[in-house]
Parts: structure tokens; C-alpha cells; sequence
């Protein structure tokens, strides 16, 4: 664990209060774990220097209404300011309010002031409260709520300084609570504080109303909590609804007394304006898809200089690699191996960083969430609910984060089969698989004078793995028994100006921890397989000299003599039987033993398919001089046939297969957490693979 | 009694009370308070979610969890 010696303060509050951009500003770049961005679903730590030269640990948590939680990622917040053995129980606590809307955000704070932690408020986004001609008297209400009040705007930075300041101070505990739940259960909650050895009535009052949700306690502790309860005639629900009320009621009066509307309420808000175009049932789905259109095409007209420029980069340094080593083991590993490997990973840093920045655009600005609110009547009918759009959308950067973006859906059935159908989307590591291959086989050329040909199949294939998505769901919903009723209770935040710094963070924090992340399967495998494809062990591949020999004649060049010798090789190597004994069950969808390799090491990531057809292709040719790998994929012929072995067939069977086959360890890695078991991950492998299969043969008949 | 289902596109009304217990409990969280009005804002395109502002925002929610909000006559 952390050293004892910092202190930990956490950012509580309701959904898009501005908490992560508030973190985002306290810690900069010294940020431990990603995080997705918009909606936070899971704590995430940073560190920051106060004024007072001490560094302070700060956990940005899920937005929540209440500290009863309604779904998975709320439960966060309760997990950790209940127990106070919690690893990262804060020593302060920063409530962070939505300045334009504090009635309903107080709620949480009087609920988190009970509790007893230090804490300090923030009437975040008062740029937006001045815009609503809000006036609010800062004294007054400092006072009426008995805590320190710190107004910021995150998006200029001001107020940061305060606060920071604000947190080297030692915040007074009151002694009195906020609204006193005593005389709602006084038996329960005395028996409790004994039991328990607590000394805040509403710790003990919460005890009472969530024992069941509380982790933190064993079977036998809740039993005697449920004793307590049936001895004492506690019922959760209606003292709840008392206890809500009651806080609501000192809350409206707090803030009529301090805040004042200056506004004609009757005045419809900009908001209220855009709303009505973006739900509008022609224009809002006119939008919904033209949006969508706008990131495949910027994905592929606007990634292709800076990724011309990369590849060409690689290659020359490849090149350079080349000629300053001697020629031998060692230079060969690192330029076929491991630099070949890494050109297939750096080359989709700009298509991924467009793909994040738009994602992160339309969470930032409020549309997602209208997005939702449009698709929900539509999503329901397949099975789904209007919140799977978010991971929906979300998965076609990648499924990792948009799995655990399904935490905020309340139902079980409805998240499941959202978790299910995720990995469907075509995420961002399908892209270098069809970049190479929609380039390969389909011309550069405009449609309808506006569209880009390439562009356009890319959109299909992502249509396909949506259409797939939905279909199955569909499937789903029909074989899974309803479970609890699920609601769908949601607010529509204000449109916001995107804050650019959020934006960025997110562009470089993803593009990071792809070329990371993946960049060390890559590298591991493209070693791997160079050691497994340069080397072999049975006799054809000792005797790989003579047999060449042989079968090339007495008069062939040197030069023909060397390609057909590498090529050789490579087909005895271990990697190349292994490929070899595949490829009679691939054989049907078009694909060599050259593919077969591939295919093999796809199972661990997709993205690695590129690393290892540059892996094979560079071993396989013999020649130095440096040609990319869509280069040397076009040149490659058929054996069998003389012709290309990259006809449109073989290139739309595989780009099929890589759109439905679940290819990617740590995807299953996450739905096993998220579903805390091996049945789901093992029955979507099963089931997309078998999907991917049969469409790839389907595919490559319809083409061939 | 009307619910809160009922009321027509921009229609206000004042909520009385609730249907379903479990539910009003969200509610109330949520500022959906007795005693405050509210106004159908949005209704998307297939009749269903809605839109209502109430307590000074914008919440969504399905006809059928309106339907459990009761507004006075
Ligand atoms: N105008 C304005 N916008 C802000 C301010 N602070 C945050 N925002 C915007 O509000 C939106 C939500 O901010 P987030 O930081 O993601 O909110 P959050 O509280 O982390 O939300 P959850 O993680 O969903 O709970 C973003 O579009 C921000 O750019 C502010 O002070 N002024
Ligand atoms: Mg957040």
C-alpha cells in the first residue's frame, strides 16, 4: 500500500459535477491508472503538490446521487467511505457540486458530512451558475451548511489555487450533524453503535439500511444486523424516503435563503434549444449517423499523412539499422523481428488518438448522454437498454473500457448481454487488420464526388460488427429469463463546452497505454515468432541448402537461388508447420499457411496479426531493400494459382473473420472480472468464433 | 388523479405523489420532490423516454416510471 505519511483525499459527488476535470487539473500527468473518458466507473489515483510542499494522493470516484447506491459503479463510492479500513479511505474528502444546479447536489454533501470525514465543498462550474444569472451568497451558505466553500471553474482554473490551499488546513469535523437521523430509529441505531463500536449515529443508521451492499462486513456481522433490525421494527424503504425528505426539506430552504434566480424561469436555455433539434425524430437520428459517418471518415482521410509519415520513418531507420550492424543474427532479429513488430503498432497511433478525441468529444460536450435517451425505445426492442450505446459506441475504440462502462445499467439481463455483444463493435485494433487489407484490395477512389471508396468499406465493416452486435442481443433476449425490472432514471446534463485539456489528456493517456500495452504483446510475439520461423528441426529444414539447390538448377541466379532458399526455410521452421497443420480447417475460407501463422497468434491480440505478416514477409524475402509491408503483400503470389495471393476474396474473408472472431486475452480477461466467472467468457469465444468462421466461408465464396 | 405519463408535450404540473415505493425513493433523490413542479420537456422520438425539468434540471425517464408519478389536479 501507499506510505501512511501522504494524505489520501478523495473527489465525491453527483455524476458530471466536473470531478475528473477537477482531478485532471490537481494532478496533471502524474496520473497512476486510465481511466475512460466522461463517465468514471472506477476509482482512479493521482498525486498533487499543495502549497504546503507535501504531496497529497488524490482518488477521483463515480459520480453518484446518493451514498445509496442504485448501480456497480456507486457502489465504489459507498465501498470506500464506509470502511474506514478501506485502503484508500480518505483522510479529506472534496465534495464537488454543480454550482448551476445545488439542490439536488447537496444532497450527497449532507449525507457525506454526517458521516464525519473533513471534508471541504466545491461549487464547481460557476461559470455556468453566473451564465443562469444565478446569485449565490458564499458567506451565507458556508454558514447555513456548516463547511468550508471553495468556488471554482475547471475549465479556466480558477479557484484551484484556493482549494489547494484549502486542503493544507486542517478541516474542523462539526459536531453536529447536518439533519439528525436519530429520532428516525433511536433503538437501531443505539444497538448498532454498541454492537459495532461506532461513535456517528449516521454511520450506524447506515449499517442498518445497507448491511446487505456493505462488503466490508461478514455473513455473521449482517445477520446480527438483521436482527437488530427485525427486533427493533426497522424497515429500509419508507425510513429512506423519510430520511431523503427530510434533508431535501433543510436543503430548499438553505439555498432559496442564499441562492437567487435572476432569470425568467419561463426563458427556454440554450440547452433546452439544441435539445430540441438533437431528439427531434428526423433531424436527432440525421445527426446520430452523420456523426457517426464523421469519425470513420476522419479515422481514414486524416490518419493517412501522419501514418505515411511513420511507416516511411520506420523503414528508413530499419534501413540505417541495417546498414551500420554487421550482417547476421543480431540484425536481422531486431530489424525483421522486433522493428517490423513495432512498425505494426506505431503506425495506428493517429487513427486511434482521432478515434479517442471524438469519443472523448461527445461525452465532454452532453450528446452522449441524448444519444442514449434517442436510442433507448430501439435498443430495448433487440434486448438492450438506451445505456448500452455508450459502450456500444465506446467499443469501437475498445471493448476493455466498454465493458466496465456497462457498470452504470441496473439491470443484470440488460447488462449482460450488453457485456455479451460488446466485443462485436469493431474495435480500435481491428483497424490495422483492415487497414492493410481494405488498402490491398480496394481502389483510392472518391464516390459521389464527397466519399472516400476505402472510407466507405471501413463503415460497412463496422456496420457488419454492429449489425452483429444487435443480432445477437436479439438472440439473447429471447433465451435469457427477465430478471429484475430495470429503470432508467437519467439525467440530461447541460451542454458543455469540452474542456481541451480533458480531451488531450485522454488522447495521450490512451495512445500511451496502446502502444504500451500492446506494443509488449507485439514485441514479445514478433521475437517469438522470428526465433520459431528462422529456425526448424526437421530434415527438410537441415537439408534446406541442398533441396533448394535442387529445385531452383544448376542455372539460376544467386539472387532466385536466395528468395527460394528463405522461402523454403521458412515453410520447414517450426512456425511454419505449425501453420501447416492449420491449414486444412482454413483452407475453406482461403487462407495459406502464411495466414494460418497469423491467425494463430491473433488469439492473443488482433492487433497482432500486422507484426506478424511483417515478421513472415521479411523473413520470407531475402532481399534488403526496405519495402512496407502492404508492398510486399500485393507482391505475393499464389503457388498454386500465379496470380496475386491477396485476390479480394481472400482480403474480405479475412477482414470478415477479424471482424466477428473474439481475438483478444484481455477482453476475456475482463468480462470473466466483470462476471465474475468462466461460463460467459468461454461461451463468447465459442460462439464469435464460430460466427466469424462460417461468415469468412461464406464470404469467400460469394467473392471467389 | 393524472400521472405524470399523461401530461401532453411543455404541459407543467405539480407532483403529488408516488405510485411504486421502491421507485419514489430514486425519485426523490433525483429532486422529484412532492410539492414540485414539474414540466415535460422532451419526448423522443418513438413516444418513449421523456424529458421532464424539474428542481431546476433536465431528467429522462421511461413512460411507464412516469406513469408511477402522480401530479395534482
Ligand atoms: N463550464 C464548465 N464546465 C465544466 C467545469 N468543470 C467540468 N466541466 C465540464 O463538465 C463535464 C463533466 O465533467 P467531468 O469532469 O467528466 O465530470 P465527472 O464529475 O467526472 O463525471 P462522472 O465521472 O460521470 O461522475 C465535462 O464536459 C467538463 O468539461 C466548469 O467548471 N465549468
Ligand atoms: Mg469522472
Amino acid at each position: 500500500m501507499a506510505s501512511t505519511d501522504r494524505i489520501k483525499i478523495a473527489l465525491v459527488g453527483n455524476p458530471n459535477s466536473g470531478k475528473t476535470t477537477l482531478f485532471n487539473l490537481l494532478t496533471g500527468l502524474n496520473q497512476k491508472t486510465g481511466n475512460f473518458p466522461g463517465v468514471t466507473v472506477d476509482k482512479k489515483s493521482g498525486f498533487s503538490k499543495l502549497p504546503d510542499g507535501t504531496t497529497a494522493e488524490i482518488i477521483d470516484l463515480p459520480g453518484t446521487y446518493s451514498i445509496y447506491p442504485k448501480t456497480l459503479d456507486e457502489q465504489i463510492v459507498q465501498d470506500i467511505l464506509l470502511d474506514p479500513e478501506h485502503s484508500q479511505y480518505p483522510d479529506k474528502v472534496i465534495v464537488v457540486t454543480d454550482a448551476s444546479n445545488l439542490k439536488r447536489n447537496l444532497l450527497l454533501f449532507t449525507q457525506i458530512r454526517d458521516l464525519g470525514i473533513p471534508l471541504v465543498l466545491v461549487l464547481n462550474m460557476i461559470d455556468v451558475a453566473q451564465l443562469k444569472k444565478l446569485n449565490i451568497d458564499l458567506r451565507g451558505l458556508s454558514i447555513d451548511l456548516g463547511v468550508k466553500i471553495i468556488p471554482t471553474n475547471s475549465h479556466s482554473g480558477d479557484g484551484i489555487a484556493a482549494l489547494k490551499e484549502a486542503l493544507t488546513q486542517p478541516l474542523v469535523k462539526s459536531k453536529r450533524p447536518f439533519y439528525d437521523i436519530y429520532d428516525l430509529a433511536p433503538k437501531t441505531i443505539d444497538a448498532i453503535k454498541t454492537e459495532f463500536d461506532l461513535t456517528e449515529n449516521y454511520r450506524a443508521y447506515q449499517y442498518a439500511q445497507q448491511s446487505v451492499r456493505l462488503n466490508f462486513l461478514n455473513d455473521k456481522e449482517k445477520e446480527r444486523i438483521a436482527k437488530i433490525k427485525d427486533e427493533n421494527g426497522f424497515y429500509d424503504v419508507p425510513t429512506q424516503s423519510q430520511e431523503t425528505l427530510g434533508r431535501y426539506q433543510f436543503i430548499s430552504d438553505i439555498v432559496d435563503r442564499n441562492v437567487k434566480n435572476s432569470r425568467d424561469p419561463l426563458k427556454k436555455s440554450v440547452s433546452q434549444k439544441i435539445d430540441r433539434v438533437v431528439t427531434h425524430p428526423v433531424f436527432g437520428y440525421l445527426i446520430f449517423f452523420t456523426v457517426l459517418m464523421l469519425i470513420f471518415q476522419a479515422i481514414f482521410a486524416w490518419a493517412e499523412g501522419p501514418m505515411n509519415l511513420i511507416e516511411g520513418s520506420i523503414a528508413e531507420f530499419s534501413g540505417w539499422v541495417k546498414g551500420i550492424l554487421p550482417e547476421g543474427i543480431l540484425s536481422d532479429l531486431l530489424t525483421d523481428g522486433v522493428l517490423a513488430g513495432l512498425a505494426g503498432v506505431l503506425v495506428f497511433i493517429p487513427q486511434i488518438a482521432i478515434l479517442f478525441a471524438f469519443i472523448a468529444l461527445l461525452e465532454e460536450s452532453g450528446y452522449m448522454s441524448r444519444a442514449v435517451f434517442l436510442m433507448d425505445k430501439l435498443m430495448r426492442k433487440v434486448g438492450l437498454n438506451g445505456k448500452s450505446v455508450v459502450p456500444l459506441i465506446s467499443g469501437m475504440a475498445c471493448a476493455i473500457p466498454a465493458i466496465m462502462a456497462t457498470r452504470n445499467i441496473e439491470s443484470w439481463k440488460d447488462r449482460l448481454i450488453t457485456i455479451f455483444v460488446t466485443p462485436f463493435m469493431s474495435c480500435s485494433a481491428r483497424l490495422p487488420v483492415y487497414a492493410i487489407l481494405i488498402g490491398l484490395v480496394v481502389p483510392e477512389q472518391q464516390v459521389l464526388g464527397i466519399f472516400n471508396l476505402q472510407g466507405l468499406v471501413l463503415q460497412a465493416l463496422y456496420l457488419l460488427g454492429f449489425l452483429a452486435a444487435i443480432g445477437s442481443a436479439y438472440v439473447m433476449k429471447l433465451i435469457l429469463k427477465a430478471g429484475q425490472k430495470s429503470y432508467f432514471i437519467m439525467e440530461l446534463p447541460g451542454y458543455k463546452i469540452p474542456s481541451w485539456k480533458n480531451i488531450g489528456l485522454t488522447i495521450y493517456d490512451k495512445s500511451k497505454t496502446f502502444v504500451l500495452e500492446a506494443g509488449k504483446i507485439i514485441i514479445a510475439i514478433s521475437i517469438v515468432l522470428w526465433v520459431l520461423a528462422s529456425y526448424g528441426f526437421n530434415d527438410n529444414f537441415r537439408n534446406a541448402e541442398e533441396n533448394v539447390r535442387q529445385q531452383v538448377g544448376e542455372n539460376a541466379s544467386q539472387e532466385e537461388y536466395e528468395v527460394a532458399l528463405s522461402s523454403y526455410k521458412l515453410e520447414h521452421s517450426v512456425a511454419g508447420s505449425f501453420g501447416k497443420i492449420i491449414e486444412p480447417a482454413i483452407r475453406p475460407l482461403g487462407y495459406d499457411w502464411k495466414i494460418g501463422i497469423a491467425l494463430i497468434t491473433s488469439f492473443a491480440a488482433r492487433e497482432v496479426f500486422v507484426g506478424t505478416m511483417s515478421t513472415i514477409y521479411s523473413i520470407g524475402a531475402s532481399d534488403d531493400d526496405e519495402v512496407t509491408i502492404r508492398e510486399r503483400l500485393r507482391e505475393e503470389k499464389n503457388p498454386e494459382t500465379g496470380g496475386p495471393m491477396y485476390t479480394p476474396a481472400v482480403a474480405f474473408s479475412l477482414m470478415v473473420f477479424y471482424a466477428f472472431a473474439m481475438q483478444c486475452m484481455s477482453t476475456l480477461a475482463i468480462v470473466y472480472r466483470e462476471t465474475k466467472g468462466w461460463k460467459w467468457p468461454i461461451i463468447q469465444t465459442v460462439y464469435m468464433t464460430a460466427v466469424a468462421y462460417i461468415s469468412a466461408f461464406i464470404t469467400y465464396n460469394i467473392f471467389s | 388523479m393524472r400521472s405524470l405519463a399523461e401530461l401532453k408535450k411543455n404541459e407543467r404540473g405539480i407532483i403529488n405523489g408516488f405510485k411504486d415505493d421502491s421507485l419514489s425513493v430514486k425519485l426523490i433523490e433525483m429532486g422529484c420532490l412532492p410539492g414540485t413542479e414539474v414540466s415535460v420537456d422532451l419526448i423522443a422520438p418513438f413516444g418513449d423516454p421523456i424529458a421532464i425539468g424539474v428542481s431546476g434540471y433536465c431528467l429522462s425517464l421511461r413512460k411507464d416510471e412516469a406513469a408511477c408519478i402522480m401530479i395534482e389536479d
